[in-house]
């Protein structure tokens, strides 16, 4: 026999951006603890649905931790209480019965609400369109071995580049920084040859483009570090700080 | 009657050169009055869309997701294929080409396949231009893997997440177009419709997802780069957005569906484990590069993995197919665990599932080395499982995994539908009835990147496009008809979720259509969906409204269509009475279970024609014709 929980949630529930919200409960009984989280809110909004009522609107795709759309505040945690989880990785086991779980969506002035748990998150999208690529046209690239990397670069490469851009950084910073999200990108490319040329305008466009956003500043809480489902390293931040001082001195 | 797939004549090695070549251009100037909608933002859609906002175009991008960095090729976890030969182990275009043929056993069509074996390389160069962080070796150079059905090392990597960054490749070269005002980018939109006019594809209507509004969206070619179909069977690896909606609204309006009983069941994911599941989760095809399958010798064998004594396990992939052992092609591993399972001889509490052990590497080259190439998957493992893969062997069971059917497209990935042009896995062209592992990720920026670029610009100087606005009265009426199909959906207001009919669908297909098919119990899946869908027409309920975000709307939508497509794919599978890759139906088998072609009666694409919801299609088949390779008999003993 499946071990089950009965635990109640707490679900931050808002029609649209402009209508207020508030905290709906939800009691639930014989959850299988071997079910994902999203799965469990599945089941409430079955519920939901058979009773003709509006199920709670989650974004969620890949339910493997990877495409980065899901992602709640839960009991205060972003994406929950396990390390390095995303919220669809999460699993009912992590709960004991009796819990009480509150479910919000990020908070962060560049994330507007959008209804119930869904933020808008563009904001990402448009600091990497300022200058998160290397511009490399179709069909203009040079044999891949003609370039060596050494393979501690790769690696640190490799580790940065691991963000899903879920913005669970943001949402556990109590300035609302996207440096975490910024940095990772900046830095895959800072620690690869084929990201050399453009290194310098690349970080000052992104950083002008998160300012603009209305992301905070980091103040070096590292909540971000703590929240980042894939671990992402706040040395990241720091290797950003250096490249944007040079390249704020050179173009001065 | 039979379709012309436009294969250019010579030599194969020559054909795409020559191809090049002979296709019409577009000049510079002219290329930004030209207008393409490019659906999906995936390898395919991605890359497509950069590629061409790079040439001049003006692209119009779409995706459901908020952000095109979402799009499911995202989750692809173990590899990249390409004939770059660093191995110095033999391989080549030519090796790539003949493996995905008879990978694909003999059901694809060569000249596509040659194109994408050349293409490979260029690949991995644009990738790695774009600060791709693949894999390397000591040396600074690029690391490689071996994948199933080959014998050379060909797969490039980055960890178990090589989707992911090549996406977010692909990605970053459409953001830089949309900052090069190339690309205007439409995300959290679901194309609803395409718009035919005189015969061409000039537009698509699709929903605003935030608003619920409606839009007609015009253009001189659309491009649909989907994805694939694997969701109709509810549980698959796939993402859970995934959908059939976009390739079989473009089906409705002309476009034949290629081989939709082509699926690729993948033989390494985690068995299900209840009812209330929404998906399954791949463990990649990587795995099987160090791990070893097995099952207990005796059935009902009960004692915990690591108490069975090596004499009392059957390794009974390398055991029956000692060249290949637990490298061979998914079909073929998949089918295999199903038989031992149904042999009694599945383990964990269901039974139906085999071990995948990777005890033997970890004490050759130590557990460091494993977790360097493996970690993610072993923690995504021990997360859902709770158990960890060190130190007992996984469990694994095969799941729908992939689409090898799809619309039907000719060397220039055209639809029979003049101006549609079908990128990706929504298409059905390079993988036969199989596709191998870490091929899918090719095929995708091979169309994106490196084909469609050219033949679009054919397609554009060649055909004589009349101006048409967003006001034609076939824009109207393919609104009207996604507001309707809305409406109804929103006011049946029965007693039954969308996921319920969804779930019973995926069953049945799984039952009767799954890893082994026959002829009984396909006829008794046509006989079930059609109730299934009237059903779900009298009794499904879908809450809110239409104009605002709607989740259960939208998904609605999806299983509405998956379940007229349903029929079409089950269709198929019964009148192709041979065995073919992925598609093994039971009347048709060599004496030891492999699957049997029927060479003399359907060496051929089967594309299906639209006649009606619940009507039967009528088929047009494309005859395979093989000039390079020879027909044979798949082995890998
Ligand atoms: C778990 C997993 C692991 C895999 N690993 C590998 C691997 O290691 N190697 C390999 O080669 N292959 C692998 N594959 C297969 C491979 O990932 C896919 O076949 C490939 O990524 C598909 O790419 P695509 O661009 O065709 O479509 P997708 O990436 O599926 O993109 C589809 C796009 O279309 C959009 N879309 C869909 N419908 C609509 C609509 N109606 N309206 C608007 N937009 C729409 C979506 O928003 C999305 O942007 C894996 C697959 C899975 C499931
Ligand atoms: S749903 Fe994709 S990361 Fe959670």
């Amino acid at each position: 026999m499946a071990k089950t929980i009965s635990v109640t949630l707490k679900v931050w529930r808002q029609k649209d951006a402009h209508a207020p919200g508030r905290l709906v409960t939800y009691q639930m009984n014989n959850i299988d603890i071997d079910m994902s989280f999203l799965e469990m809110l599945d089941i409430v909004n079955q519920g939901l649905e058979l009773k003709g009522e509006d199920p709670i609107a989650f974004d969620h795709d890949c339910r493997e931790g990877i495409c980065g759309s899901c992602g709640s505040v839960v009991n205060g945690h972003a994406h929950g209480p396990e390390a390095e989880t995303t919220l669809c990785q999460l699993h009912m086991r992590r709960f004991k019965n009796g819990d009480v779980i509150v479910i919000e969506p990020w908070r962060a002035e560049a994330f507007p609400v959008i209804k119930d748990l869904v933020v808008d998150r563009s904001a990402f999208d448009r600091i990497i369109a300022a200058g998160g690529f290397i511009s490399v046209r179709t069909g203009s690239a040079p044999e891949a071995h003609s370039v060596p990397v050494p393979k501690e670069n790769a690696d640190l490469a490799m580790d940065a580049a691991q963000c899903i851009g879920c913005g669970a950084c943001v949402a556990a910073c109590p300035n609302a920084s996207a440096m975490l999200f910024v940095s990772a990108k900046v830095s895959q490319f800072a620690l690869l040859p084929q990201g050399q040329p453009e290194r310098r305008s690349r970080v000052l466009k992104m950083v002008t483009q998160m300012d603009n956003e209305g992301f905070g500043n980091c103040s070096n809480h590292y909540e971000c570090e703590a929240a980042c489902p894939k671990g992402i390293s706040v040395s990241n931040i720091a290797r950003m700080n250096r490249d944007y001082l040079c390249a704020g001195l050179t173009s001065a | 009657m039979s379709l012309d797939a436009n294969v250019p004549s010579g030599p194969m090695s020559e054909k795409w050169s020559r191809h090049q070549f002979e296709m019409k251009l577009v000049n510079p100037a002219n290329k930004r009055k030209f207008t393409v909608i490019v659906v999906g933002t995936g390898l395919a859609g991605a890359s497509a869309s950069a590629s061409l906002s790079e040439l001049g175009y003006k692209v119009k991008t779409f995706c459901f997701q908020d952000s095109p960095r979402r799009a499911h090729s995202i989750a692809a976890q173990g590899g990249i294929n390409a004939a770059k030969g660093y191995q110095n182990d033999g391989d080549s275009v030519r090796r790539l080409f003949y493996d995905t043929i008879k990978g694909g056993d003999f059901r694809s069509r060569e000249a596509n396949v040659y194109r994408l074996a050349e293409l490979s390389v260029n690949i991995i160069d644009q990738c790695v231009a774009q600060g791709v962080p693949f894999a390397r070796e000591y040396s600074g150079l690029l690391d490689n893997r071996s994948f199933g059905g080959a014998q050379v090392s060909r797969t490039f990597y980055a960890r178990g997440q090589t989707g992911q960054q090549l996406l977010l490749g692909a990605y970053s070269a459409l953001m830089k177009e949309v900052t090069n005002k190339g690309v205007e980018l439409y995300p959290r939109r679901e194309m609803l419709d395409l718009v035919v006019i005189n015969g061409k594809a000039r537009g698509i209507i699709c929903r605003n997802l935030l608003t619920g509004k409606l839009e007609r969206h015009v253009a001189d070619a659309v491009v649909l780069a989907t994805g694939g179909y694997a969701n109709v069977f509810y549980l698959s690896t796939n993402a859970k957005g995934c959908n059939v909606t976009a390739s079989w609204r473009a089906h409705k309006r002309g476009a034949y569906f290629a081989n939709p009983c082509y699926t690729q069941i993948h033989p390494t994911c985690i068995p299900v484990h209840g009812d209330y599941q929404s998906k399954l989760t791949l463990m990649s095809e990587s795995l099987r590069n160090d791990g070893r399958i097995w099952v207990p010798k005796k059935k009902g064998d009960v004692r915990p993995p690591n108490e069975i004594p090596e004499e009392e396990r059957d390794y009974y992939l390398e055991r029956k197919y000692p060249a290949f052992g637990n490298l061979v092609p998914r079909d073929v591993a998949s089918r295999n665990a199903k038989e031992v399972c149904d042999s009694g001889r599945g383990v964990g509490s269901t039974g139906m599932a085999v071990y995948l052990d990777f005890r033997d590497s970890i004490k050759r080259v130590g557990k460091a080395v494993i977790e360097e190439k493996y970690g993610n998957l072993f923690q995504m493992y021990d997360k859902i499982v709770d158990q960890n893969p060190y130190e007992r062997p996984m469990m694994i069971f095969p799941a729908v995994h992939y689409a090898m059917g799809g619309l039907w497209v000719d060397y220039n990935l055209m639809s029979n539908l003049p101006g549609l042009h079908v990128l990706g896995e929504a298409n059905f062209s390079d993988h036969g009835a199989n596709r191998l592992g870490a091929s899918a990720l090719m095929q995708g920026l091979a169309d994106g990147y490196f084909v469609i670029p050219y033949t679009i610009g054919h397609y554009l100087a060649s055909t004589k496009l009349e101006t048409v606005g967003a006001a034609h009265p076939e824009f109207a009426a393919a609104e009207a008809q996604a507001a309707e199909m809305t409406n109804k959906l929103l006011n049946i207001k029965g007693k039954r979720t969308v996921d319920d009919f969804h779930r019973e669908l995926g069953l049945l297909l799984w039952n009767k259509c799954g890893m082994a098919r026959n002829d009984k119990g396909l006829k008794e899946a046509l006989r079930q969906i059609p109730a299934i869908r009237e059903e779900f027409w009298e009794n499904v309920t879908v809450t809110g409204g239409a104009e605002t975000l709607n989740q259960n709307l939208e998904r609605a939508g999806r299983v509405a269509d998956f379940l007229e497509f349903a029929e079409t794919l089950v269709y198929d599978a019964l009148k192709r009475t041979e065995s073919c890759g992925g598609h093994f139906r039971e009347e048709s088998q060599t004496p030891e279970g492999e699957a049997l072609r029927d060479d003399k009666n359907f060496c051929h694409v089967a594309a299906w024609e639209f006649k009606g919801a619940g009507k039967k299609p009528t088929l047009h088949k494309e005859p395979l014709e093989f000039e390079e390779v020879h027909l044979a008999q798949r082995s890998y003993k």
